[in-house]
């Protein structure tokens, strides 16, 4: 191979073969992944030129990251268009460019192994063929929806084109990624191979150039003019249920743009820049990126240091402690889990079966290999052999202590003791041990595998190392981990609490619950507060109000304490506030209340108003930890950016007077914080 | 024997033996064993790659675990650079991997050795028929419609009789009698009894209840199914056994005019048993507790037809070379295959003519104590998962001798096919390792 190409680029290199084919390389330059940044663009625009001038016998794009194809657009750059007038050209030079490379008179091939996301995907969508690595690390996908936008370098209409249109329409509205071998099935791309075939199979595309196979017929039907508002009134339908319109317009955009355009892809590509430069602009866009951006600085605080455990231990097999196990041992470590009854721990490898095989679907060797990691061990024996143990028993100071005692002589030298207590405090726990510094705070929320966030503790005697290690740690099992400071509640329980209650209280106060908890998901939250408690379970959160209501001063309301009584636990127990069957709350859709705004302001101040306060604390480092945190710990609604940067939005005046209306009508619960004068 | 050096058996644990309750049992062969070894390895801190190699037993792995031995080592994350192999000598095979590794190390060429033997009896296949796979061959061989037609045609019901793998496994390919069949020629030579028969199978019983009630058998290590069940005993005893229960039993093999019933034959029975071995310098090295010695071991070859006399045949050139008599030995454990095999090895010791003729003495050795034969139970009550008892009986005695502060003990088993294979170890936890004693 390789006379290579008379000008030099500092993000693409052309590498020429034996059969004239270009290898056109993408390794952009001072970075870990390759992005489709501005500079990145502009010299595949060079490069593009040159290859039209001279049209070698076919092109094959690949990536020189170890870390993927190409990961999408940069993101910091889309933080930079506040209106259209910046966002337009943005665009525009973008589909000029994918226009060009889909214009090359000579096959052209992308090449992907590995992640291949966004503006990375629409690239390989502009070529003839797309080939793809079936390892599972490749996956492909249009994500641009989380950022509050769609697919804007001509994905749209090229997507639909290749697939039809519920395939693609599907990818980019739920904007999941894929692994190729999905994407070969409904014809995203043209063929999945192992990586040992892949280099052969993109030089036989170029060499044969095959005819490509259309969408099935059925696709083609439903992108008919005539059924075409039928089939976008059912996906409007199926977005509502997940995001509403006036919340996230990007995915009603899109199924708008489809249904308007098909018929032309011309049109439906011009069409498709100006509707993102509309989007791009929009608050919810900005704070998803925001978001985003929120979630990469989680990322990098478990990356100060490097901790890889060679084996977890946890005791406790309840659902807590038994999801803790089988997460970690997806997450590929060598896991013992460990209870003094040999039952729960069998309904504990029950319940981990059934992740497993949630999660490996039929690959019957991946799930073997996951239960082969995770060994029920009644007898403690990982107790001496992991660098961290994670302890998840019930909550009692004395027996965590005696606990604590017990297994301390058998551990590493330094290995890490982590409890994922939420409502003890380290340092009433850490005095039984000899090296009280190794006690750290690692609280996983439940269920276990969909909540983002651990909070990572850090008591008044833990070492920096051992925070760093168990950063690390959570980093490395695929969650995002946020330092906290040693107090009730921590941050995410404490932040989410009065808010709860002030929900409880508005029930005492005869709101009907369907009321309250619309009046929360009309805000943005996933999930109403009424719901929440029940699926939390009523005696947990009573047992974490009444400690938080001795830190900080919050009454129990009565009905809480009442329920608990009565064995009404929530979902668990059959009924709570509200009755259950099958799982699902029953709800009274006629239930009506006369001032639904002010039960939202009262359940979105109470909330407010403690971020403020843990800010003032410092119970987290920053401001932004604090969103971030309240957006990954509760789902509170991502696209208003996180507690403390709503206030700063919607005008800290504005809500501190709503807040003195309420303190005048409810008492002193909404006394406006301190700190929210300083915002 | 010189130049030998000293191998130890550090450790080991084994599943519950579970009974083969018609349908195929909840573990595999390879689950099994996975068990017994994490909870066997994870009780001590040495690196997985100080283990040299990897040696497993088993009579029937199942078709997806071809050289089980191996797949057993991957999946306990054994590294891939150690080799693991798979041994079978029929119902010997546990102990087999056992002397192999006890050669190796002996021999100076290993280590650290992760020796041991498993089953799953339940999941013995059923295999086609041959006509049947004639009948597929040419279907698949069939090129035209018409052929293929033609082929249809020829299919009979009879082509799905299945062959039973089990049932061919316990008859002797040589000699055509099945196993029970080589119990019932022993009882006959000897003259032995259904009621000593079944008082022997009592006894095991009871003596299996009593050592799980005083939790004698802490090498057990539990059981999880995926259904949330667990299995933390083997399941096959009987504490209210009687001989009066016994006997209302029918002969399963010479079912006319015979003796063996199921009541008195092994239980066919899923289980694995794990085994640590390790030289002296590995002892040392990764600071290992050492639960026995293994002295000496012996294969012998008889006739198949009575291939329960297989211990006899074993034992006794040990007991000649290390120059010991019964009263040496402090505890017997012999596999309980057949309680009548059992005890026609007894009755072969204490009788003068059989040792003249078929071990080659001037006389007996004399009588077995039945106090120190099996005192935990066998087979009978335990089960016996071919691949698997030899290894549970070597680990068993050990710990039985431990447990009494004594000497030596001797395990042995009959083999089908008519072979025996025996092995003499000593406990050491009162003596110095070698080296330091010299």
């Amino acid at each position: 191979m390789s006379t290579d190409s008379a000008s030099t680029y500092s993000h693409w290199k052309l590498e020429y073969d034996v059969h004239n084919i270009v290898w056109l390389h993408l390794d952009m330059a001072d970075s870990k992944v390759n992005l489709l940044s501005g500079a990145v663009l502009e010299e595949l625009r060079s490069v593009l030129d040159e290859l039209t001038n001279n049209v070698p016998q076919g092109v094959i794009i690949l990536s020189d990251k170890k870390a993927g194809f190409i990961f999408g657009a940069d993101i910091k750059e889309f933080l930079e268009l506040d209106d259209i007038s910046q966002s337009q050209p943005f665009l525009d030079r973008g589909h000029e460019i994918m226009d060009k490379l889909e214009a090359l008179p000579c096959p052209t091939v992308s090449m992907i192994k590995g992640m291949c996301l966004g503006g990375g995907m629409e690239l390989s969508l502009a070529c003839n063929y797309i080939v793809a690595s079936d390892d599972s690390s490749t996956r492909l996908g249009l994500p641009e929806i989380k950022l509050g936008i769609h697919p804007g370098y001509g994905g749209t209409a090229r997507s639909i084109k290749r697939c039809g249109p519920l395939p693609a329409m599907d990818i980019m509205l739920t904007g999941r990624a894929i692994p190729s071998s999905t994407a070969k099935k409904i014809g995203l791309i043209d063929e999945c191979v192992p990586e040992r075939q892949l280099r052969q199979a993109a030089v036989s595309f170029v060499m044969n150039a095959p005819k490509r196979k259309r969408p099935p017929f059925v696709q083609r039907l439903l992108n008919n003019r005539l059924l075409r508002p039928l089939v976008a009134q059912q996906m409007r339908k199926q977005v509502s249920r997940k995001a509403r319109q006036e919340h996230y317009p990007a995915p009603y955009s899109l199924i708008n743009l489809w249904q308007r355009y098909a018929d032309n892809p011309k049109r439906m590509l011009r069409e498709e820049a100006l509707s993102v430069a509309k989007l791009a602009t929009t608050e919810t866009a900005h704070n998803l990126v925001r978001v985003f951006f929120l979630q990469e600085k989680l990322k990098n605080q478990g990356k100060q240091v490097e901790f890889k455990p060679s084996h977890v231990h946890v005791i406790g097999g309840g659902i807590m402690g038994g999801d803790i196990a089988s997460w970690c041992a997806i997450q590929g470590y060598t896991v013992t889990v460990q209870d003094q009854d040999p039952s729960r721990l069998a309904q504990t490898f029950k319940r981990a079966q059934s992740s497993f095989k949630k999660k490996y679907k039929r690959d019957r060797r991946a799930i073997v290999a996951a239960s082969d990691r995770l060994m029920p061990d009644h007898k403690g024996y990982g107790v001496s052999h992991a660098d961290i143990i994670i302890e998840a028993i019930f909550e009692d100071a004395n027996v965590k202590r005696a606990l604590y005692q017990e297994i301390e002589p058998r551990m590493k030298p330094d290995a890490i003791l982590a409890t994922n207590t939420s409502s003890i405090k380290l340092e009433d726990l850490s005095s039984s041990l000899n090296k009280p510094g190794r006690l750290v705070g690692l609280h996983f929320f439940n269920p276990v595998a969909k909540m983002p966030l651990v909070e990572i503790i850090r008591g008044n005697e833990t070492e920096e190392d051992v925070v760093q290690r168990t950063l690390a740690f959570g980093l490395s099992i695929s969650k995002l981990p946020l330092p906290v400071k040693s107090s009730p509640g921590f941050l995410v329980n404490r932040i989410l609490m009065p808010y709860l209650l002030e929900a409880v209280t508005m029930v005492d106060e005869g709101i009907p619950p369907e009321v309250i908890d619309k009046a929360a998901t009309d805000f943005g939250m996933p999930m109403g507060p009424i719901e929440l408690a029940d699926t939390v379970g009523l005696d947990i959160c009573k047992s974490v109000a009444e400690i938080l209501s001795a830190a900080l001063d919050m009454p129990l309301p009565e009905n809480l304490n009442a329920m608990a009584a009565a064995n009404k636990l929530g979902k668990k127990s059959g009924e709570g506030f509200y009755k259950y069957t099958k799982g699902k709350a029953q709800k009274n859709k006629g239930a009506r209340y006369a001032d639904v705004q002010k039960v939202q302001d009262r359940l979105v101040m109470r909330l407010l108003n403690e971020a403020t306060a843990c800010l003032r604390e410092e119970i987290v480092e920053s401001d932004e930890l604090i969103d971030a945190g309240v957006i990954f710990g509760t789902g509170f609604a991502p696209f208003r950016g996180g507690p403390i940067h709503y206030i700063r939005e919607s005008g800290k005046q504005k809500l501190a007077d709503r807040m003195n209306e309420l303190k005048n009508e409810y008492g002193d619960r909404f006394e406006s914080d301190a700190a929210w004068a300083g915002l | 024997m010189n130049n030998r050096r000293d191998v130890y058996i550090v450790d080991g644990s084994r599943t519950p033996q579970l009974k083969a309750r018609g349908r195929p049992g909840p573990f595999s062969a390879s689950d099994l064993a996975v068990t017994a070894g994490r909870a066997l390895l994870m009780r001590h801190n040495f690196d997985l790659g100080e283990i040299d190699e990897v040696i497993m037993g088993c009579v029937m792995p199942s078709e997806d675990e071809a050289n089980i031995g191996r797949v057993i080592a991957l999946r306990l994350g054994v590294p891939q650079t150690v080799p693991a192999w798979t041994v079978q000598r029929n119902c010997a095979s546990g102990m087999q991997s056992i002397d192999s590794a006890f050669h190796n190390i002996a021999s100076g060429q290993a280590n650290l050795i992760l020796a041991g033997g498993v089953e799953a009896m339940s999941r013995a296949p059923l295999l086609y028929n041959k006509t049947m796979v004639n009948w597929l061959s040419d279907l698949m061989m069939a090129k035209s419609l018409g052929q293929k037609l033609k082929t249809f045609a020829k299919f009979r019901p009879g082509h799905l009789k299945p062959v039973i793998a089990i049932l061919h496994g316990l008859t002797d390919p040589v000699v055509g009698l099945n196993m029970g069949q080589t119990a019932e020629n022993i009882a006959a030579k000897f003259g032995i009894t259904r009621e000593q028969m079944d008082s022997f199978a009592v006894d095991s019983h009871h003596r299996l209840a009593a050592a799980h009630a005083a939790g004698h058998l802490d090498e057990i290590e539990t059981l999880y199914d995926s259904n949330g069940k667990f299995y933390d005993h083997d399941d096959g005893v009987r504490p209210d056994s009687s001989i009066e229960k016994l006997a209302r039993l029918r002969p399963v093999f010479d079912r006319k005019y015979g003796n063996v019933t199921a009541g008195n034959s092994a239980q066919i029975t899923d289980g694995a048993t794990l085994v640590l071995l390790a030289s002296e310098e590995a002892v040392k090295k990764h600071n290992l507790p050492v639960l026995a010695k293994i002295v000496d071991s012996q294969w012998a070859g008889l006739d198949p037809a009575v291939m329960g006399m297989g211990p006899a045949h074993a034992m006794g050139p040990i007991m000649d070379r290390q120059q010991l008599s019964i009263s040496d030995i402090d505890f017997w454990e012999i596999n309980e295959a057949f309680a009548t095999q059992v005890l026609g090895c007894v009755e072969a010791w204490k009788d003068d003519d059989y040792c003249k003729t078929h071990l080659g003495r001037d006389k007996a050795f004399g009588e077995i104590p039945h106090e120190r034969l099996n005192v935990d139970g066998g087979g009978v009550s335990i089960g016996h998962p071919v691949g698997a008892s030899g290894a549970r009986i070597v680990l068993h005695l050990a710990k039985i001798l431990h447990r009494n502060n004594a000497r030596r003990g001797m395990a042995s088993l009959c083999i089908g096919g008519g072979q025996g294979g025996a092995m003499l170890i000593e406990n050491v936890s009162n003596e110095p390792l070698q080296n330091e004693a010299a």
